[in-house]
């Protein structure tokens, strides 16, 4: 076993683990945040994206031996006092999702994405979700809601 | 899929993870940034008894200046060597190719120095490396050697890094000034090439001054074109199917359910021709 402390949502947590253990096991067995999920198991669906360190990974492709020492945002974490994030928000408005299942991950990898890129075009948006699969909505509203994210914060930006 | 059990070593410089190496003998794998490592040991492909984490080790990561050359750690990530304005700048092509690579998940996490050790036909990392005459540097219990890109691939999966021994930098030859262009085929987004061309050009009053070109997925290594990167000296815009008919010569490439080895030499023409004009475009 191997001791480790990862700040997970904004809270220190401290525990004993196996160096084999995945980081996404971590965060739903150990730590408890079960928004995040396991789609496909192989490193190719997306939906166990959560940010380490401020940068989106797959958290089905990290050991949680390396995470120790760093910082995990989860889905969980995005809220803040009892708001949605502008990312859920916008998935909620513009019908983003179907079962919902791709959700937390899609969710997100599109922060990163606006992160990265604050003003991306359709196209953009659409290469920067490659790594995130979709089996329901055909992507369309996914788009939808990231454009509408991206729109509403660059008109805050160009009103201050 | 969970890997089978092992110890966990995180050294944090590159002499305590040769010593740990040393120790472990053969029953220690190195961990990178883990992409293909942690597939790797989740389907028990492999099941070392210790892994030895790389990432503690903050040496390996960034990218310098070296004057005629840029060193760039074996550490780096892929979404750092895209964003560099160094490599942008005097190695275009690298970056070309390494933003094609997977998804920006993958990205931010798979590094430079393991793609290449990995070593994978159809990894795009190998090709431009190879094209821009890289040279790596590998430690090992004996000290320090270096390696040109054109020793550094020995077969699939088999580099000149041997167990034990650990690729620390990545020094790329400046070519500032020079157009670059990767052209990538695969049917569906977020694939691995079928084939792709790696191009990069000096373009001197509208022709070509020199090229060159490598291939992924055209064999059990990424290969140059040498042939074409003669014929190409001196042509034009006009004249650059004649000189790239040639790209698949000398190659042994894949047949797979993407494509026989017929259709991928075919395709090597095609996209040498495309990736050839983007880079005299820029
Ligand atoms: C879904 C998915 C899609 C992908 N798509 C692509 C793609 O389109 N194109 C592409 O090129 N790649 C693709 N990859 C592979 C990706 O590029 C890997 O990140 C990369 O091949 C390995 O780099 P790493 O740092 O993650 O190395 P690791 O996985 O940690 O290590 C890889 C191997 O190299 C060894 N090693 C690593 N670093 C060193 C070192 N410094 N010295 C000695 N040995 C070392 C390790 O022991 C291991 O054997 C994909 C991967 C996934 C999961
Ligand atoms: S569960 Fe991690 S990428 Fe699918
Ligand atoms: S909403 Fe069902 S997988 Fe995306």
């Amino acid at each position: 076993m191997t001791r480790i402390t990862v700040t997970v949502d904004g809270v220190s947590c401290t525990d004993e683990v196996e160096p084999r253990m995945l980081l996404v096991h971590y965060l739903r067995e150990v730590v408890g945040k079960v928004g995040t999920v396991v789609g496909c198991d192989t490193s190719n669906c997306g939906a166990c994206t959560v940010h380490l360190d401020g940068r989106s990974v797959k958290s089905c492709n990290v050991l949680a031996v390396q995470a120790d020492g760093h910082e995990v945002t989860t889905i969980e974490g995005l809220a803040t006092n009892g708001e949605l994030h502008p990312m859920q928000a916008a998935f909620h408005e513009n019908h983003a999702l179907q079962c919902g299942y791709c959700t937390p991950g899609m969710i997100m990898q599109a922060v990163d994405l606006l992160k990265e890129n604050p003003n991306p075009s359709e196209e953009e948006i659409r290469v920067g979700l490659e790594g995130n699969l979709c089996r329901c909505t055909g992507y369309h509203n996914i788009v939808k809601a990231v454009a509408a994210v991206a729109a509403s914060s660059s008109s805050e930006r160009s009103s201050v | 899929m969970i890997p089978a059990s092992f110890d966990y070593l995180a050294p944090t410089s590159v002499e305590e993870a040769l010593s740990v190496l040393a120790e472990a003998g053969d029953d220690a794998k190195v961990l990178a940034g883990g992409q293909s490592l942690l597939p790797i040991l989740r389907m028990r492909l492999n099941a070392p008894e210790k892994v030895v984490d790389l990432g503690r080790i903050e040496a390996l990561r960034g990218v310098r200046d070296g004057g005629d050359h840029l060193a760039i750690g074996a550490m780096t990530p892929y979404s750092d060597v895209v964003a560099n304005d160094l490599v942008r700048e005097h190695a275009g092509l690298l970056a070309r190719a390494v933003e094609t690579v997977a998804d920006p998940q993958i990205r931010h996490r798979g590094t430079l120095g393991g793609a290449l050790v990995h070593a994978d036909p159809a990894g795009d990392v190998g090709a431009p490396v190879l094209a821009l005459d890289a040279t790596m540097v590998v430690v090992g219990p004996g000290g320090e050697r270096t390696v040109p890109a054109t020793e550094f691939f020995h077969d699939l999966f088999e580099t000149a890094v041997g167990d034990g021994e650990l690729l620390t930098e990545i020094r790329i030859p400046k070519h500032t000034g020079w157009g670059s262009a990767y052209e990538k085929f695969v049917r569906v987004s977020h694939q691995w090439s079928i084939v792709a061309v790696a191009a990069t050009v000096r373009v001197e009053g509208g022709s070509i001054a020199e090229a060159r070109v490598g291939l992924t997925n055209m064999g059990n290594t990424p290969l140059r074109a040498t042939a074409v990167e003669q014929a190409l000296v001196g042509s034009s815009a006009s004249g650059l199917a004649d000189a790239c008919a040639a790209a698949a010569e000398g190659t042994n490439p894949p047949s797979d359910l993407n494509g026989d080895a017929d259709y991928r030499r075919h395709l090597a023409t095609v996209l040498t021709r495309r990736a050839v004009q983007k880079a005299m475009e820029g």
